[in-house]
């Protein structure tokens, strides 16, 4: 579906020109689970207003838009045993690695920096295996 | 005003994850689905954010931040196994929800309990992990 493409690359330069903001401005990195990760284990106190501002936005501004158009689709699965399992995954996974898709993704390809590059091989590597298995050959999501 | 360019950098994220899709979790399984109906759209939001980012980047060189000192400094090039394990279970649980940490926010307002649980447990992984990583340190000592 060729409408989905554009619309993919329409929000990734949405989300790019974010990232673009915040290191010319700000001069940080916007890297999603470092943010988050810094204001839940206080490693991030120095700067946590700017921290908490930034996820507050992340927030709001997508919620009221879904509402401005009716609602936005999901397809979160209802197994609350794989919920719990994913964010357990994610999250010492994300602390372990230093960064998620946005911080090793998008900022850290950008800089061709070998450990954006290293990380997000490994995290799409593990990801296709983790929905094969789960999908195809266990059925299970 | 830092902290209001950071909402405002929040909220161009989160309209940039609504709009590309991404906060729709069969887009991304969908893409990970090699040997399924695959789905390329995160490719083209990736190669999207890349280009405003590279070019950003370039920008750095020899300037300084509007409203700080100076750039974040080059990251040391160390790939160990907290980057490759680290970046392995990411990626498992990234593939069994669907959601990654910046798409699991902007999406918690409208995905339900589901949302709210899975943040939940993202924030407990993220507390649990320095005391996992020093174990595993004392035992990479001990061998």
């Amino acid at each position: 579906m060729p409408i989905d493409w554009i619309m993919g690359l329409v929000g990734g330069v949405l989300i790019g020109t974010a990232a673009a903001i915040f290191l010319l401005v700000n001069g940080r990195i916007m890297g999603a689970s470092g943010i988050i990760g810094g204001l839940v284990d206080g490693s991030g106190r120095s700067d946590w207003q700017e921290r908490a501002a930034l996820i507050a936005g992340l927030f709001i501004v997508p919620g009221l838009a879904a509402l401005a158009m009716g609602g936005s689709e999901t397809n979160l699965t209802s197994n609350w045993a794989i919920i719990i399992a994913a964010g357990l995954l994610v999250g010492v996974g994300t602390r372990f690695a230093n960064g998620c898709t946005s911080g090793h993704g998008v900022c850290g390809i950008s800089r061709l920096s070998l450990r954006g590059i290293v990380a997000t091989a490994f995290y799409i590597g593990a990801g296709g295996l983790t929905v094969v298995l789960f999908k195809h050959i266990l059925g299970v999501i | 005003m830092r902290t209001f360019v950071s909402f405002l950098v929040g909220s161009l994220f989160g309209l940039g994850l609504l709009i590309s899709g991404m906060t729709n979790t069969s887009k991304v399984q969908g893409w990970l689905d090699i040997f399924g109906d695959w789905d390329p759209t995160l490719a083209f939001v990736m190669g999207g954010a890349i280009i405003p980012m590279a070019i950003a980047w370039r920008f750095t060189i020899g300037r300084k931040p509007v409203l700080a000192d100076a750039f974040p400094p080059a990251p040391e090039q160390k790939l160990g196994r907290n980057l490759v394990l680290g970046s392995t279970l990411f990626g498992m649980g990234w593939g069994l929800a669907g959601l990654c940490p910046g798409p699991a926010i902007a999406s918690l307002s409208f995905a339900g309990p589901g949302g709210w649980l899975f943040v939940g447990a993202m924030i407990a992984g993220m507390l649990a992990a320095p005391s996992l990583r020093a174990r595993m340190d004392q035992r990479a000592v001990a061998v």
